[in-house]
């Protein structure tokens, strides 16, 4: 057992709707009055998280949103487990957008993304749920006036154990809202969890098999019309002309709203909308990016990475010890941009009037929809309404909001509800783009083939300083160099550099796996770089140098030992091995094994994954976590690349942006490692850990080292 | 206007006969659960069955349904196979974000229906049109095995 101050996470709240509400203490400390309680029905809304209805009805507010990754199951057991109820007996419903209640700790305002859900949320949730649970046993005990020492709480029932009697929580919710919040509550000892660590089923997935559950594409409204749009295909371009007319005389269009640099058909269907759209025949004033393609990029990146960098790990003198080196090795690795291809396309819906602003979407970032909601409109914040639904994937692509601040600005112009709905072609032309990459890597060996310098700089944009400015500090971009600067490896020397380098031609932002899916490619490709010079095994190369992290190692071990490592394989197959330390306090290794055709075609076969996550609230979700990381992964290192020529993304569907389907897939094993550690991060640990290994496994199996993304057609012999 | 069969309820639309069948069910019946994912029958996110058939219906005019039966996702679940595989989905917790998986349910249906057994070969040939970026692959490959278990679960859909 052990206690928890409810001054570190609880603030008491008046609540307009009378009673008692709380607030959970997170970012911003102000205090405010609760969105999630106004007009609840009576009952014990002890805080922003839980509500007791006198019927009985438990529902679980979630801050957290749901887009795959099993929030909506994580977060109710970490409520549940400590308010001791049943996951079957609550309703879920959908977090109000309002930083100040539903801040996630660990990024200051209310946002899921960054494999941070389970290690924000793990303790004042549970807090949440405990202080809850203590209110209704005091209730109980004082309706027998006996110690409340003396009851139990147990599936939503105070049983007072001397005498048999029970009150269930509904019975308890007027009573428990008049008590005096408890100052400390104490939270269970993990050996008496009933449900945290437990396969427990997830409650998003019976609607999701029928087609009954609401994504943001599926909100019908009465008098609803529903939009597509044209943005300017080359960033930062503007309308020139269009043909309204024939636009108009398409049946089902009502109305063309043309923005500057976006145009937008609303018709009564999307097949009106779309038709509507190709009339138009838009051209465009392309502006000063019209004759940018992807080798002017490169060539930019090129000059800057010849620059020095602001410095982000310094130990020891890597410059000197690699110059007086036995061997010196270097190399440049590229990772391209990429698209986030969420099956649901992007969309919102808003209804705009002058006194208010409603907005059905799905979103990453809930109180940025209705920031930009409310600038664009002028109104105030409380004016604008935003209903959050299902995420038909997120993968960063949702902590944007330049689709609701579109459908906004689109909205202002139309009468009544508009639904706006991006075609795919104009999903994947107008992404926020992982960011093109370039780094230059560099170390030194010494007689015996160890390592004893590392310098690694890498250039590409700050993507923080756009999108969280005050986490951008001393020049440094933590998501840019996170997995980076944590390099784990027993070297003396190391030297890590950051070059900003601002991509002025796309829009870039967070991808499945962020910094360390670009870092993690770059150092376990160049750390079996080094051990093919030592001609030592990858692994045991690897092994020798984590006698300070017996975490890492041991996941390296278990993969190794799963995969069998040491067995032999077929000639133009290999294994290939890498290593996760990041942030996320999550360790990986995984193991590939690919078969390249002598066409040079990559077929992967087989992935074994161990993973050290620390304490694991849902195995099953866990496992599924890593099994979609990788496959997201394979997909992104094989052939995810976006291109630009005169300025125009050239990919623009799943024909040409190609992703992994089911008969490209390969099994997929995932080993956990159990252990009382704090919880670590999965959404993206197992997309970064993927493409090291397949390309690590293409050396094996051919020779030949991939050092620029996607592999694609790299291997066909010319 | 045109006469459809939608998951055995005759529905009479006023829509142009080269709307594709996907538009009809989400804005025009209000049947959402058929999803729109890219609108060139690249990545099977809209899948329904026509006579029993797995059909892009973001392709699929209106006018090719006429005299057909539609079913969708909605109704899936009436048919043995259709309830077999919702089943397997949810014991082997096959969804993630959830999107996708109308599709490959209905594709999974289909194959389920007209065949016993299916190998991996079957199973890669009925459902690589459908993607899933969240890479529910392996779970799904697991979960038309468990459902096709046993004898097959009749004809049609």
């Amino acid at each position: 057992m052990h206690t928890v101050s409810r001054r570190d996470f609880v603030v008491v709240l008046t609540s307009a709707a009378g009673g008692l509400l709380l607030g959970c203490r997170m970012g911003d400390r102000s205090g405010a009055p609760p969105a999630a309680g106004a007009g609840s029905p009576p009952g014990f809304a002890p805080n922003a998280f839980i509500r007791i209805g006198t019927d009985g009805r438990i529902t679980l507010v979630m801050n957290q949103i749901e887009m795959g990754q099993g929030m909506y199951t994580s977060m109710p057991m970490l409520l549940a487990e400590e308010l001791e109820v049943g996951l079957d007996q609550v309703q879920l419903e959908h977090a109000p957008p309002n930083d100040k209640l539903y801040a996630n700790p660990l990024i200051g305002f209310q946002v899921t993304g960054g494999s941070t859900s389970v290690r924000a949320m793990y303790t004042p949730l549970r807090t949440a749920g405990a202080t809850a649970r203590t209110m209704l046993v005091a209730a109980a005990a004082r309706t027998w006036e006996v110690d409340p020492a003396s009851c139990r709480a147990h599936q939503g029932v105070v049983t007072h154990a001397a005498t048999g009697r029970t009150l269930s929580y509904g019975a308890l919710a007027d009573q428990a809202a008049k008590l005096p919040v408890p100052e400390k509550v104490a939270l269970k000892d993990p050996k008496d969890f009933t449900l945290i660590g437990t396969p427990a089923k997830r409650l998003d997935t019976p609607d999701k098999v029928t087609g009954k559950a609401e994504f943001g594409i599926d909100v019908r409204l009465p008098g609803m019309k529903v939009a597509t749009v044209a943005a300017s295909p080359v960033l930062g371009g503007k309308v020139a002309g269009l043909d309204e007319a024939k636009a108009k005389a398409i049946p089902g269009v009502q109305q063309i709203v043309r923005l500057d640099d976006t145009v937008a058909v609303v018709a009564d269907h999307m097949w009106a909308a779309k038709q509507g759209l190709a009339a138009l025949a838009i051209r465009w004033d392309d502006g000063p990016n019209a004759k940018v393609s992807t080798s002017d990029v490169v060539q930019e990146l090129d000059a800057a990475s010849k620059q020095p960098g602001v410095v982000a790990r310094k130990q020891g003198d890597a410059a000197a010890a690699i110059a007086g080196a036995a061997q010196k090795l270097e190399a440049v690795y590229q990772v391209p941009f990429l698209a986030h291809a969420t099956m649901e396309p992007m969309n919102c819906t808003v209804h705009v009037r002058k006194d208010g602003c409603e907005v059905w979407t799905c979103s990453q970032v809930l109180s940025r929809a209705q920031a930009t909601a409310a600038q664009v409109t002028g109104l105030p914040l409380e004016k604008v309404v935003v209903h959050n639904h299902l995420l038909g994937g997120g993968f960063g692509r949702r902590l944007e909001v330049d689709y609701v601040t579109q459908a906004v600005r689109i909205g202002k112009q139309v009468e009544g509800p508009v639904k706006v709905v991006w075609t795919r072609e104009e999903d994947v032309q107008h992404d926020v783009y992982r960011p093109y990459y370039y780094d230059r890597i560099a170390a030194g060996l010494d007689a015996r083939g160890k390592p004893v310098a590392w310098s690694h700089r890498l250039v590409g944009p700050s993507i923080l300083a756009r999108w969280a400015p005050p986490a951008f500090k001393d020049g440094i971009d933590g998501d840019a160099v996170d997995a980076a600067i944590h390099l784990i490896y027993d070297i003396p020397a190391i030297r890590v550099e950051y070059v900003r380098h601002e991509e002025p031609v796309l829009n870039t932002g967070f991808w499945r796996g962020v910094g360390p899916t670009h870092n993690v490619f770059v150092i376990e490709s160049f750390i079996d770089e080094l051990a093919a010079a030592a001609k030592t095994d990858p692994v045991a190369y690897r092994r020798a140098l984590l006698g300070k992290a017996p975490r890492a190692r041991a996941v390296l071990d278990l993969a190794a030992k799963q995969a069998g490592w040491e067995r032999p394989l077929p000639a133009g197959s290999g294994r290939g091995v890498s290593l996760l330390y990041s942030g996320w306090d999550t360790y990986v290794a995984q193991v590939a094994e690919v078969e390249v055709s002598k066409a040079g075609e990559v077929r992967v076969h087989r992935i074994v994954c161990a993973v050290d996550c620390g304490t694991i609230v849902n195995p099953d979700i866990v496992k599924a976590q890593i099994e979609g990381g990788v496959v997201f992964g394979i997909s992104g290192a094989l052939w995810g690349e976006i291109t630009l020529k005169n300025g125009r993304v050239e990919q623009s569907n799943f024909n040409n942006y190609r992703t992994l389907r089911m008969n490209e897939t390969p099994t997929i094993e995932v080993h956990l490692v159990r252990n009382g550690e704090a919880p670590g991060g999965i959404g993206e640990p197992g997309t970064a850990v993927t493409a090291p290994a397949l390309a690590n496994a293409i050396f094996a199996a051919t020779g030949k080292r991939i050092r620029r993304l996607p592999v694609k057609d790299q291997l066909r012999s010319t | 206007m045109a006469t459809l069969n939608i998951n055995g309820r005759d529905v009479t639309v006023d829509v142009p006969a080269d709307m594709p069948i996907l538009w009809v069910l989400r804005d025009v019946v209000g049947l959402t659960g058929t999803k729109f994912g890219c609108g060139i029958a690249a990545c099977g996110a809209c899948t329904v069955h026509l006579d029993g058939q797995p059909t892009r219906s973001c392709v699929t005019p209106v006018s090719a349904a006429v005299g057909k039966r539609i079913t969708t996702i909605e109704a899936i679940g009436e048919t043995p196979a259709g309830k077999k595989v919702q089943q397997a989905w949810l014991d082997l917790e096959v969804v993630q974000c959830g999107y996708c998986q109308s599709g490959q349910i209905m594709a999974a249906s289909a194959l389920v229906a007209k065949t016993a057994n299916p190998s991996d070969a079957d199973i890669d040939a009925a459902m690589s049109g459908n993607i899933c970026r969240c890479g529910t692959y392996v779970r799904i490959r697991a979960a038309i095995k468990q459902a096709a278990r046993g004898p097959a679960v009749g004809k049609g859909a």
